[in-house]
C-alpha cells in the first residue's frame, strides 16, 4: 500500500495552529473518499518547540502511522524567540524543517516558509545536497507574505494548504466547504483568498517533477473523523454516564473536556475539583447515590486515586476510571506516549485488588470497551478501568457513522428498586442485607440499594463488614466477603469468554508457528507489520490483547500453544505485559521474546518487522532505531 | 413518581429510630465527647423532620468515623480525610438527600484540609461536623493540627513547636456560609446548633469540641463554657463578616488559655448554595440525576446524534 498513500506532515511550533489546520485537512481527505489516520507529536510547552501532525491517507484502510512520510509542510516556528547563541533552546525557527528531514522518504516533497526561515540557517542544513541524494522536491515559498497580503500572518497555514493542494493535484472543494463551516465574515473571505492565491501561484510558478499525487478512494458509507478521546467520551455517554469529576492533566484532559462540554445538554454533571483524590472520591460518592459516574487521570493523578479506588473495591461501589498513560516515571515526558503504567493500574491500592482493566487498541475499541466498562461495573459492582495512552488519546481515524447507531444503556445493573427491596433480606432492625455472604446468583454479586430508597438502609465502609455493612472482624465473615469480592472476577471472565465477542483481535496467518503479541494502542503498527510480513512470504500470526484483568487465560493459552515462538511488542522498558502473561499462565517463558520501545515515540510498522527479522534469523545485530530486542528467558 | 420515597416522607419520627439494632452501644470510652455529637444528632434530626432513610451520613476515619455505626441512617464510612468529596458528590447526584459529613480534627483539618477549604469555598449544601478533641485518639494520642503549642505527645516529645490551626477563621475565609462551635458538655446548645446547621442552605460547619478523656487528659473538659449569644460580654452581629472574624480569632486565642467560647459565629443566609449556583448556570439538572435512572420515560441522548461535528 505504501506506493499509493499520502503521509503529509505539517510542522511548526506549539501555538502555530498545527492541530486545527491538520484536523481540517484530514477531514477534507476523508470527505474525498480516503481513509485517514493522524499522529500528533508535540512538546510539553505552550509556545514554541517542535510540533508536528502527520496525516496518513489511502484508499485502503489505515490503522497506524506509516514508516516515515512523503510530504513535509514546514511552517517554521513563529514563536521561537531566543536568538542568543548560547541560549538553551536557542533560535528554534528552523526546527520544523531541520528536525523532520531524517524521516522523509525518497522522492518526497518539502514545502517550507521562505518568509520565516533565515536563508543562512537553511543553507547550513545542506538541503540542496540532501535533496539531490534523496530525490526530494523542494519548494521554498514565502507563505508569510502571501498570508499578510490578503489577511493576517497567522493565516500562513491556509497558504500552506493551498500549496499542498496544488502540488498534490487535489480539488479545493472539500477544503473550502470545511473552512466555511468553521469561519465566517472577513476571516473566511481572507482565508479563501489566500487558499486560492497559493493554489494558483503554485500551479503557475512551478513545473512539477514529482510523482506524488493525492490518492483517490471512495467510501460506501458515511464517515466521521474521531480521536480515541472522543470515542471514550462517547462510549461513556452511550453507557449512561452522566457524572464526571476530574482535575486537568495531559493527556486525560481531552476526555474530561469533551464530557464537560456535552453534559450540560444531557442533564449530566461535571465537576472540576481540587485534586485527583477528590476527583475519584466524588465519582465514588455520586455512584453511591445513584449516578453512573466516572473519573480519570494520567499516571501522576491516577496515583492519587489509589485510595478511593480501593474504597470502591471494598464497598463494591460501581465506578469507571480512565488512565491515559504518558511516559514516566514521575513527570516523565508529559506529552509522549508509553505503556508503562500497566502494573501500576493493575495493582495500585492496598490489599488484594478486585478490578477490571481493559486496554482498547483503536478508536472503535475505545468506544466499545468504555461502554462495556459501564456495563460490567454496574452489573458486578466493581471498579472498571480503561487504560490507554497519549497516542490513542490524540490520534484521529475515520469510522463508519453507522457504527454508533445503537441504543444507549443507562441501566443501573444490579441496583434494586424500592419494590424489589421489599422482597430482599433484612435484619431484625430493618437494615438491608447489602453484602450477603451467598447471594442468590452465580455471579457472586449482592444486589445494592441507594440512599433515599425506602427499606434499603445499610452502611458502606472501607472496613471489612457484615451483610448489613457493619464493621466486622469475625474470621468466617472475612473469608466469605473476601472470596466473594475476588470471585466476581471469575464470573466476569466467564461472561467475557462465553457471552460476549472477544475483546482480543486476531490477524495474520492462522496456521503460522510464529506469533506477535501486543496490547492496547500499539495494535495498529503491529497489525500492519504482521500483514507486511505475510505479504513478503513469512508466516506470522498476531494477537492484540485488551483484557488486562481478568486476564484472558484461555485465549492466550491457545494462542501460545499454537506457536513455537512469540514476540511481545510494547512501549515500555521492563516488558510489563510479557511479565503479566508469564505470571498469569505460569509457563511459556521460553517462547516469549520482547520488542520494547520507550523513547517517547510510538512504534512504526518497520520497527516491528525488523524485530521479527532479528529474532527469526537469530542475528546478533543491533536494532536500527531506538528499539530494544530482548531474548526469551534462558536464551 | 419518585424512586426515593423515603425522601420527604411526612410522619411522626421517634429519636429511637436513629439507634441501630446491630450495635446500639457505642465503643467510645466512657466520658468521651463523641457521645455528645451522637446525642445531638439523634435529637436534632427528628426535630427538623428527617427520617433515617432520607439522610446520608458520611464519615472519615478515627473514633469520630464510627458515628454512622451508631447512628442509623444510610451511612458511608469512607477513608481518612475524604468524607467531604464523597458527601458532596452524593448531594450533587441526588440533591434531595440530606447529607451530613463528619470526622475528627486530624481527618478534616489535617489530611483532608484541601477538601475542607474547597467544599467551604464552593458552599455545598450540607452539614459538616468536626469532632475537635485536639488530639489523634484512635492511634493513641499523637499531636493533631489543633493541639495547643507546647503539647507533648509520643510524636512531639519535647512539646509541639507549632501554633494550632484556626478552624473557625479558616472556614470563614474559605467561604463557609454557616460557622458555629459547640461542645459536648453543652447538649442543649449542641442540639440547636446541629438542627440549624442541617436546615441551613449551604455549607454549614460545626466545630464540635469533644473532650478525649483517654489520650488528652491534660486538656480541659471544655467547662465552664460561655455561649456568646447568651453572655452579656459578647454582642456581635452573626451576619457581619468582620465582626465574626474578630470574635472567631479571640475564641481561638483564648481556648488554650482555658476560656471556652461557643455559639453561632457567622451566618450568611442570602448566599445561594453551590447546588443553586450550578443549576443557575445550567450545569446541574433540576430533577435529581439519580431519579432519572429510574424514570421510564426518560429519553437518553446518544453519541450518534453528536457526530455532525466529525463529518
Amino acid at each position: 500500500m505504501s506506493d499509493d498513500e499520502l503521509i503529509w506532515r505539517i510542522a511548526g511550533g506549539s501555538g502555530d495552529g498545527i492541530d486545527s489546520t491538520s484536523q481540517n485537512f484530514a477531514k477534507a481527505l476523508m470527505r474525498s473518499g480516503l481513509n485517514v489516520f493522524t499522529h500528533r507529536h508535540y512538546p510539553s510547552r505552550i509556545r514554541g518547540g517542535h510540533t508536528y501532525v502527520e496525516i496518513r491517507a489511502a484508499a485502503d484502510e489505515v490503522q497506524s502511522r506509516g514508516d516515515g512520510y512523503n510530504f513535509l509542510l514546514s511552517l517554521g516556528d513563529s514563536f521561537a524567540r531566543n536568538p542568543k547563541e548560547d541560549a538553551y533552546y536557542g533560535n528554534e525557527e528552523i526546527k520544523p524543517l531541520s528536525e523532520n528531514l531524517d524521516e522523509l522518504r525518497e522522492g518526497g516533497i518539502i514545502v517550507y516558509d521562505e518568509g520565516l526561515l533565515d536563508e543562512d540557517d537553511v543553507a547550513e542544513l545542506n538541503l540542496e545536497e540532501r535533496a539531490e541524494e534523496n530525490n526530494w522536491h523542494v519548494f521554498p515559498i514565502d507563505l508569510r507574505s502571501l498570508a499578510k497580503e490578503h489577511g493576517r500572518e497567522v493565516m500562513r497555514n491556509t497558504a500552506g494548504i493551498g500549496v499542498t493542494a496544488a502540488l498534490l493535484d487535489m480539488d479545493l472543494d472539500h477544503i473550502e466547504s470545511l473552512m466555511s463551516d468553521a469561519m465566517s465574515g472577513d476571516v473566511l473571505e481572507s482565508n479563501l483568498e489566500i487558499l486560492h492565491e497559493a493554489y494558483e501561484m503554485t500551479n503557475e510558478d512551478y513545473e512539477f517533477e514529482h510523482d506524488l499525487r493525492v490518492p483517490t478512494g471512495e467510501h460506501e458509507t458515511e464517515q466521521a473523523l474521531l480521536s480515541g478521546s472522543n470515542a471514550i467520551a462517547y462510549g461513556a455517554i452511550d453507557g449512561g454516564c452522566r457524572f464526571i469529576a476530574g482535575y486537568p492533566m495531559t493527556p486525560w484532559t481531552d476526555v474530561f473536556t469533551i464530557l464537560s462540554q456535552n453534559f450540560p445538554d444531557m442533564g449530566g454533571v461535571s465537576e472540576q475539583v481540587e485534586d485527583e483524590i477528590a476527583a475519584a472520591a466524588l465519582a465514588v460518592g455520586a455512584s453511591h447515590a445513584g449516578a453512573k459516574a466516572m473519573s480519570g487521570s494520567s499516571g501522576g493523578g491516577f496515583a492519587l486515586m489509589s485510595e478511593p479506588l480501593g474504597l470502591a473495591e471494598m464497598t463494591e461501589t460501581p465506578l469507571v476510571l480512565v488512565e491515559s498513560m504518558r511516559a514516566g516515571p514521575s513527570t516523565g515526558l508529559p506529552t509522549k506516549p508509553e505503556q508503562a503504567d500497566l502494573e501500576f493500574v493493575l495493582y495500585t491500592s492496598q490489599g488484594d485488588s478486585s478490578r477490571v482493566v481493559f486496554a482498547p487498541g483503536d478508536i472503535e475499541e475505545a468506544y466499545e470497551q468504555t461502554r462495556l466498562a459501564f456495563d460490567i461495573a454496574w452489573e458486578y459492582q466493581i471498579p472498571t478501568i480503561i487504560i490507554y495512552d497519549q497516542k490513542l488519546s490524540g490520534e484521529n481515524k475515520n469510522v463508519d457513522v453507522e457504527f454508533f447507531d445503537r441504543d444507549p444503556e443507562p441501566g443501573l445493573g444490579t441496583t434494586l428498586t424500592e419494590e424489589e427491596l421489599k422482597e430482599a433480606a433484612h435484619d431484625a432492625s430493618g437494615k438491608f442485607h447489602r453484602f450477603q455472604h451467598e447471594p442468590d446468583n452465580d455471579k457472586h454479586v449482592s444486589p445494592r440499594s441507594l440512599p433515599g430508597q425506602k427499606g434499603g438502609r445499610f452502611l458502606a465502609t472501607g472496613n471489612e463488614h457484615s451483610p448489613v455493612g457493619h464493621i466486622e472482624e469475625d474470621p468466617d465473615n472475612r473469608v466469605f466477603q473476601m472470596e466473594r469480592r475476588v470471585e466476581k472476577l471469575d464470573s466476569i471472565r466467564k461472561e467475557l469468554d462465553e457471552e460476549r465477542p472477544s475483546n482480543q483481535t486476531y490477524y495474520g496467518d492462522e496456521t503460522a508457528d510464529y506469533g506477535i503479541i501486543t496490547w492496547g494502542s500499539s495494535h495498529g503498527a503491529v497489525a500492519e507489520a504482521v500483514e507486511r510480513l505475510n505479504e513478503n512470504g513469512h508466516s506470522v500470526k498476531g494477537i492484540t490483547v485488551s483484557d488486562m484483568m481478568p486476564y484472558p487465560e484461555k485465549e492466550m493459552t491457545e494462542f501460545l500453544e499454537s506457536v513455537d515462538e512469540a514476540m511481545v511488542v510494547e512501549m515500555n522498558a521492563t516488558a510489563q505485559f510479557r511479565g503479566l502473561t508469564q505470571k498469569e499462565l505460569g509457563r511459556f517463558g521460553e517462547k516469549l521474546t520482547s520488542l520494547l520501545k520507550y523513547n517517547g515515540n510510538p512504534f512504526e510498522p518497520a520497527e516491528v518487522v525488523e524485530g521479527y527479522e532479528i529474532n527469526i534469523a537469530n542475528e546478533d545485530r543491533e536494532t536500527t532505531a531506538q528499539v530494544r530486542f530482548e531474548p526469551a528467558a534462558g536464551d | 413518581m419518585s424512586a426515593f420515597n423515603a425522601i420527604g416522607e411526612e410522619r411522626e419520627i421517634d429519636r429511637d429510630e436513629f439507634t441501630p439494632g446491630v450495635e446500639p452501644q457505642p465503643t467510645w470510652c466512657p466520658g468521651c465527647g463523641d457521645f455528645g455529637v451522637l446525642k445531638a444528632l439523634k435529637q436534632a434530626l427528628p426535630e427538623v423532620g428527617k427520617t433515617p432513610e432520607e439522610v446520608l451520613t458520611v464519615t472519615g476515619i478515627g473514633c469520630s468515623g464510627k458515628l454512622n455505626s451508631y447512628l442509623d441512617t444510610y451511612g458511608f464510612h469512607t477513608i481518612h480525610g475524604r468524607s467531604l468529596p464523597v458527601a458532596r458528590a452524593a448531594k450533587l447526584a441526588n440533591t434531595d438527600l440530606e447529607v451530613i459529613a463528619a470526622g475528627g480534627d486530624g481527618d478534616g483539618y489535617g489530611i483532608g484540609g484541601n477538601h475542607w477549604i474547597h467544599t467551604a469555598r464552593e458552599n455545598h449544601d450540607m452539614t459538616y461536623i468536626v469532632f475537635n478533641n485536639e488530639i489523634f485518639g484512635l492511634t493513641k494520642g499523637q499531636t493533631s493540627p489543633t493541639s495547643p503549642k507546647g503539647h507533648k505527645s509520643k510524636t512531639q516529645p519535647s512539646g509541639s513547636a507549632k501554633t494550632p490551626l484556626r478552624p473557625l477563621s479558616m472556614s470563614l475565609n474559605a467561604g463557609a456560609s454557616y460557622v458555629a462551635r459547640t461542645a459536648a458538655v453543652n447538649p442543649n446548645q449542641a442540639k440547636e446548633i446541629i438542627a440549624e446547621a442541617i436546615e441551613h442552605d449551604g455549607f454549614a460547619h460545626v466545630d464540635f469540641l469533644t473532650q478525649c478523656p483517654t489520650w488528652n487528659k491534660d486538656a480541659r473538659q471544655y467547662v465552664p463554657y460561655i455561649d456568646i449569644q447568651e453572655s452579656d460580654d459578647y454582642d456581635h452581629d452573626i451576619h457581619d463578616r468582620a465582626e465574626a472574624a474578630e470574635i472567631m480569632r479571640e475564641t481561638e486565642d483564648v481556648l488554650n488559655e482555658g476560656t471556652v467560647l461557643t455559639g453561632r459565629y457567622y451566618v450568611e443566609e442570602d448566599r445561594p448554595s453551590y447546588q443553586e449556583e450550578k443549576k443557575a448556570v445550567g450545569e446541574l439538572p433540576d430533577q435529581p440525576l439519580a431519579e432519572r435512572y429510574f424514570d421510564e420515560d426518560a429519553e437518553w441522548e446518544r453519541s450518534y446524534d453528536l457526530l455532525d461535528r466529525h463529518k
